[in-house]
């Protein structure tokens, strides 16, 4: 299995510096908010973002869009002050770039809504605006806070029936989201100039969103700006004035929403592959009885299945339940009380901290819990048999290290993660499931691994992969593709591309969205 | 060279070299007359302690959050029970021994019993479970003080080759749960229970399994001690138990357990049980009051746990 790199297809119109110059010519007396020029930076080696020129002007909703990993929420860091650019240069309202952080870019009115909800959840909804607030203060900073948070409560979402004097943590989520929008729009002391939304209405449900939407709109016809992340087309394509897609860490396109329809902005966030891929026959498996199966999620959604020799992936945006599928499976096929004589599944973890490694533990024993029934004899753990065994998937997997005795904590982030997929692979187990195991893993051990894999499962295992990186998702048999925690579509030898995935990631969210646009209009 | 920094390395060598120079300091006031009497009643003592903080170190081992707090009362349930039930019959000595262990299997079952099917923390469980096996012990021995058989008692008392026999049976059951944590499957799955619950389980650890088959160890161990301890004083008391509620977590921590769990420590264990033990003694010695003791009892255990941890975070 060769992958080439996707090539990175840039937007046919775009030239650097138009889609600005086009913009300047409505608005140029006007300085520019923010104003981020080759901005680079990397976790690692990872690069994150790879030159990135953003200029936001007031009066604007910029809408950011593109798939997971593409920079966006790395560009938002940089411009909140959270994050600073390993190259390039940012200056707020065109001061020359100086003291870049969290407290200057609050100075200058940049105020920012997480996706990963912000507020403490112990302490009340007029305590988060202290937090948030250092304005507030003197002895009545209660009252004034009271009447900050309701006047821009009742001003964004109408009708809202919010006791502020609750903790948040007792609010419902999308009661938390409408506070945390609240208190970004809030004006005490300073006006916000630039308000990043993240993914503001992944927790809200129609009405409440269409509220934001349209305060949003308000906002800025009254000469705030906006920076605007949605996986929600319709919405950015419905608010934004702008719209900049990214992917792989550039901005492929910046133009007036207005060009863009739906159709143009899938297209232009995903590479349109040139050729069509070695084309790999779909295999027939399904004439046998599935090894694995689960009913539809919630009720919702298509079963899942997987056949022997398969592998599966699993795809759609993040977090929408390819995880908790796969959990679902493994504790359904492995005993909590009992350990089962013939293991049925494997798991690979992708988030090492949480479920993967034994921190006080070698290398050796972090490779052979999974599989200590096969070296130890009447429970008793034989240690030459399980340092063989090391040794064994030492050489196959390549992991560097002088001595498999050495802490699992010595190893590089790549390296934990062999020494994760020997565990799973140790195993007898006919099935593995993967749960986006590549996170941080350098090219040249992808490239190992993949190769394992496909041998593997020419020998008759079945992976159950789930994996945000699209190359990844098409390297396999038969994808599912996830959205809202249900299976949505699924596609199979060459139907399975970056364009399908993408547009079928967004079907169930830009339908349940097409008819509230038809309710509005 | 090599060999000593290796030793010094080791988690549990402090607690042995604290235990060493009490001693010292002990047999040095008395002028040498004491020290083979001082070290057979250490012996006997710290046997108890070990026992019963094997048990605790198990359960501590499964991470943080686990204890067992229903020690105490586990202890006087089982030394009233089994002194009733043996009457002074010599006959009965080992259906005694395994009333004990049904006993400690009964009582573990409780515990996790209620940790899992209640879903409140082990702190709390056990402790309520204490009082639910104190009650039955208060229930059982209505202040009657029962000899244990002639036998047993002999047993317990006596020494050989100069080891008290208790000593002998306690560090039997060391090198029992030494292999259990070092050498076998089991060992291994509280290690890594200790370390990650959601790690284990996705390792396919069945780590219901586990937790509840080390309650019920812990609990098993308790009887025991409250089976040797009870023939050992010439009967059962209603508070017999009490002391070791903090000495079992005491020898544990001392011993160079890691409190956070996935880590644990035998050996430690013994040197932590004779330092206790020696510290009292040793403060007898020099007549102080009862208050005076106490203090310095906690000052002294404080400062050993500090020059461990102290090293511990020296070497990361």
């Amino acid at each position: 299995m060769s992958l080439r790199p996707a090539p990175v297809r840039r937007w046919p119109s775009f030239q650097p510096g138009e889609a600005v110059k086009q913009i300047m010519t409505g608005s140029s007396h006007l300085v520019p908010v923010v104003e981020a020029q080759g901005v680079k930076v990397s976790f690692g080696a990872v690069r994150a973002l790879a030159g990135v020129d953003l200029v936001i002007r007031p009066g604007e909703c910029v809408g950011l869009v593109g798939h997971n990993g593409a920079g966006k929420s790395t560009i938002v860091n940089v411009i909140n002050g959270g994050l600073s650019p390993h190259e390039g240069t940012i200056a707020y309202e065109g001061e020359a770039p100086g003291r870049h952080g969290i407290a200057s870019a609050r100075n200058h009115g940049v105020r920012c809504v997480f996706q990963e909800l912000s507020l403490c959840p112990n302490l009340t909804v007029i305590e988060n605006m202290r937090v948030m607030h250092r304005a507030l203060n003197g002895w009545n900073w209660r009252s004034k806070a009271v009447a900050a948070i309701t006047g821009k409560l009742g001003e964004i979402f109408p009708g809202h029936r919010i006791d502020c004097s609750r903790a948040v943590g007792d609010l419902s989520i999308a009661e938390r989201q409408m506070v945390e929008i609240a208190t970004a729009f809030a004006d005490v002391g300073q006006k916000p100039k630039l308000v990043i939304l993240d993914e503001p209405t992944s927790s809200l449900d129609a009405s409440l969103a269409e509220q934001l939407l349209a305060h949003v709109r308000t906002y800025v016809v009254g000469g705030g700006s906006i920076i605007f992340i949605s996986h929600i087309l319709g919405e950015v394509l419905s608010t934004a004035t702008r719209i900049v897609v990214m992917k792989d860490g550039r901005v492929v396109a910046d133009r007036a929403a207005g060009e863009f329809t739906q159709a143009k902005l899938v297209q232009a966030m995903g590479s349109v592959v040139a050729e069509k891929k070695d084309a790999r026959a779909a295999r027939v498996l399904k004439s046998t009885a599935p090894i694995l199966s689960l009913p539809p999620r919630g009720g919702r959604g298509m079963p899942f299945e997987a056949f022997s020799g398969e592998i599966v992936g699993l795809a759609g945006l993040s977090g929408h339940g390819q995880t908790d599928t796969l959990v679902d499976l493994f504790h359904s096929h492995s005993g909590n009380w009992l350990q089962r004589s013939n293991p049925a599944v494997a798991f690979v973890a992708g988030d090492r901290g949480y479920n993967g490694t034994f921190p006080l533990w070698s290398i050796l024993k972090n490779m052979s819990i999974a599989s200590l029934g096969d070296v130890s004899r009447a429970t008793f753990v034989d240690s030459g048999h399980e340092a063989e065994l090391g040794e064994q998937w030492k050489r196959k997997i390549e992991i560097r290290t002088q001595d498999m005795d050495n802490g699992i904590l010595s190893l590089s982030g790549g390296n934990q993660q062999k020494v994760l997929f020997a565990r799973a692979l140790a195993v007898r187990a006919p099935v593995v499931l993967m749960d986006d195991p590549m996170r941080g893993v350098d090219i040249g051990t992808k490239q190992e691994v993949y190769g394992i894999l496909r041998s593997e499962a020419e020998k008759g295992r079945t992976f159950i992969w789930y994996s945000t990186e699209m190359e990844e998702v098409c390297i396999c048999d038969r994808v599912y593709v996830f959205n809202a925690g249900a299976i949505v579509a699924e596609l199979t030898g060459s139907d399975i591309s970056e364009d399908n995935i993408l547009a079928a990631s967004f079907t169930e969210a830009v339908a349940s969205k097409a008819v509230i646009g038809g309710s509005i209009a | 060279m090599n060999a000593l920094r290796s030793l010094v390395l080791k988690p549990w060598i402090w607690s042995f070299v604290a235990t060493v120079i009490v001693w010292l300091i002990t047999i040095m006031f008395t002028g040498g007359a004491s020290a083979a009497g001082l070290s057979q009643a250490a012996f006997t003592f710290a046997a108890f302690s070990v026992i019963v903080g094997i048990g605790q170190m198990f359960v501590i081992t499964l991470g943080p959050g686990n204890i067992d707090l229903s020690v105490p009362a586990m202890i006087t349930l089982s030394g009233t029970v089994t002194l009733k039930l043996m009457g002074v019959d010599n006959a009965l000595i080992l259906p005694g021994l395994a009333i004990a262990i049904g006993l400690g299997v009964a009582v573990g079952i409780g515990n996790y019993a209620f940790i899992k099917l209640l879903r409140i923390p082990p702190i709390i469980a056990t402790l309520s479970m204490s009082f639910i096996v104190q009650s039955m012990a208060i229930w059982t021995n209505r202040g009657i003080r029962i000899k244990p058989p002639a036998l047993l008692a002999d047993f317990t008392t006596s020494t050989l080759w100069g080891v008290p026999n208790v000593a002998l049976v306690a560090f039997v059951l060391s090198v029992i749960a030494w292999v259990l944590l070092q050498k076998t499957v089991y060992g291994r799955w509280i290690s890594a229970i200790g370390q990650s619950i959601p790690a284990a389980r996705m390792a396919g650890i069945p780590v219901d399994g586990v937790r509840f088959a080390t309650y019920v160890l812990c609990a098993v161990l308790a009887s025991i001690c409250g089976y040797m301890l009870a023939s050992f004083s010439g009967g059962a008391a209603l508070n017999m138990g009490s002391e070791y509620l903090l000495m079992s977590i005491a020898v544990v921590v001392i011993g160079g357990t890691a409190v956070a769990g996935g880590d644990s420590n035998v050996p430690g264990i013994w040197g932590a049980s004779l330092f206790l033990f020696l510290v009292v003694s040793m403060l007898n010695t020099y007549g102080l009051g009862a208050g005076i003791r106490l203090v310095m009892t906690g000052v002294i255990i404080i400062a050993v746990i500090m020059v461990a941890s102290g090293r511990k975070r020296g070497r990361a």
